[in-house]
């Protein structure tokens, strides 16, 4: 099943996909029964809320190829950094370029939503600990990369900079997390693309990582990294990350 | 019940005068290249947060971990300060701030939390924030928050730049160099004229 969390007529309402006219993922049956096309929509990242402000890891170089890109030697172990939740927002939104900067660019990263509080975890059992996925879009603007705890909060912790969703898919529909394929377009133009089997860093052996010394809640977030292909996006720029079984995340510059 | 964080808990590097001095021999060379321009933060998640009096587990491969002993800023509406909270931000000790400190200081208890919040409108100029640090009774630090790199309202302004604190977030001030260490077995009082004392005692880690 796909989850959504939607606003509709100024209400905020749960919902799950539903094919329209051949089209799967077209539109959300809301918790109410009625079906809304998905552009008369305005969507929310699709989870629920946490009692404590949710934690967001986030990977980076955990593809050897993007890591290749950026010149730096693939990691001995996962280079990650935390997120605060004034990042998120959700599909269909608008993510803000600031003026002057010269490099802006998507990362299309398979996210894993945590399901059971999860400490000291084998990586054998991390998929009884994982309750499903969505897709980030971990914007990045290099201009402001910095060697202070790089990435640093001025590159990754911007309002808006993490669209993420449109949807929750259950753990159980997706068969391996490990052989997805990825895609990004750029006002339709294919501009990355990839596969989570070329991970350095897997799911399992993540939520093994993470819980060896920090435990996570339900709702935590892992936003696992992105492969090669990354570009300079401009205002107006619409951006597609899209990914195996969980759908097509837009958004758009402004 | 004790004050506990409603929103994400930042932390703020290098902004003491100190502690920017004397990483400044290092500044120019790899892998930093430059000195900071933007507040350097961090964040401690939600597992990290210790009440006053917790004992707090410290891993068995880790021997000392350094006492950050602060004053956070917590946000109230429209961008202003509700109030201010003492805190012991634990790290396992690392000379290299190039990479993001997760691993250093995200492990859970790892952030003490000071009981109570002090208003702002009863707080008085942060500047004037003084604090001690004892070990098992002994005073190992004091710190003068006169010497920050970025004031008070100076790091809001910086931070503000480029995120947006919202309500329930919290922004610590910094740690002074000469942060200490302590161990397992340790006990850690964080004084401050005007706070509650916050204390907590350092516990082996059981399997």
């Amino acid at each position: 099943m796909k989850h959504a969390r939607v606003m509709y007529e100024g209400r905020e309402y749960t919902g799950t996909s539903h094919e329209f006219g051949g089209h799967p993922d077209a539109a959300v049956r809301l918790s109410d029964g009625r079906v809304i096309f998905q552009d008369l929509l305005t969507w929310l990242p699709p989870l629920a809320p946490t009692p404590r402000p949710r934690t967001i890891l986030a990977l980076g170089l955990n593809y050897a190829d993007h890591a290749k890109e950026l010149e730096f030697k693939a990691p001995e172990e996962p280079l990650v950094f935390i997120k605060g939740e004034n990042t998120l927002t959700g599909h269909r939104q608008l993510t803000r370029r600031p003026g002057n900067v010269q490099f802006m660019h998507y990362e299309c990263e398979l996210t894993i939503v945590v399901g059971k509080t999860a400490s000291k975890v084998k990586r054998d059992d991390a998929h009884d600990f994982i309750a499903g996925y969505t897709i980030a879009n971990d914007y990045a603007i290099r201009d402001y990369l910095e060697n202070w705890y790089r990435p640093n909060l001025r590159v990754k912790n911007r309002d808006t900079c993490t669209p993420l969703g449109p949807w929750l898919v259950d753990a159980a529909d997706i068969a391996d997390p490990m052989a997805l394929a990825l895609q990004t377009t750029v006002n339709g133009k294919v501009t990355q693309s990839g596969n989570t089997k070329d991970m350095i860093f897997g799911v399992g052996f993540l939520i093994e990582y993470f819980s060896s010394f920090m435990t996570l809640q339900p709702g935590d977030l892992i936003l696992t990294g992105t492969p090669d292909g990354v570009v300079d996006c401009r205002p107006g720029d619409v951006v597609v990350t899209s990914i195996e079984g969980l759908g097509d995340l837009i958004n758009t510059i402004e | 019940m004790s004050w506990m964080p409603e929103g994400t808990v930042y932390g703020t590097l290098l902004n003491f005068r100190a502690e920017m001095a004397a990483l400044a021999p290092q500044m120019a060379q790899p892998p930093y290249k430059a000195a900071p321009k933007a507040p350097v933060l961090y964040i401690k998640p939600a597992n990290t947060w210790s009440t006053h009096g917790e004992s707090i587990a410290v891993p068995g491969r880790v021997p000392e971990v350094e006492i950050g002993a602060t004053i956070a800023m917590v946000m109230g509406a429209q961008g202003q300060v509700a109030g201010y909270v003492l805190m012991n931000d634990l790290s396992i000790p690392h000379a290299s701030y190039f990479r993001p400190p997760v691993k250093f200081k995200c492990l859970d208890g790892f952030l003490g939390i000071g009981e109570r919040m002090l208003p702002a409108d009863q707080a008085g100029d942060p500047s004037a924030f003084r604090l001690e640090v004892h070990i098992n009774g002994a005073l190992k630090q004091s710190v003068d928050f006169s010497q920050l790199v970025r004031p008070a309202a100076q790091l809001l302004a910086d931070v503000g730049e480029f995120m947006t604190l919202h309500a329930g977030d919290v922004l610590m001030l910094g740690s002074d160099l000469g942060r200490p260490l302590a161990k397992a077995g340790d006990r850690i009082d964080i004084t401050a004229p005007g706070f509650r004392t916050l204390s907590h005692t350092l516990a082996e880690e059981t399997a």
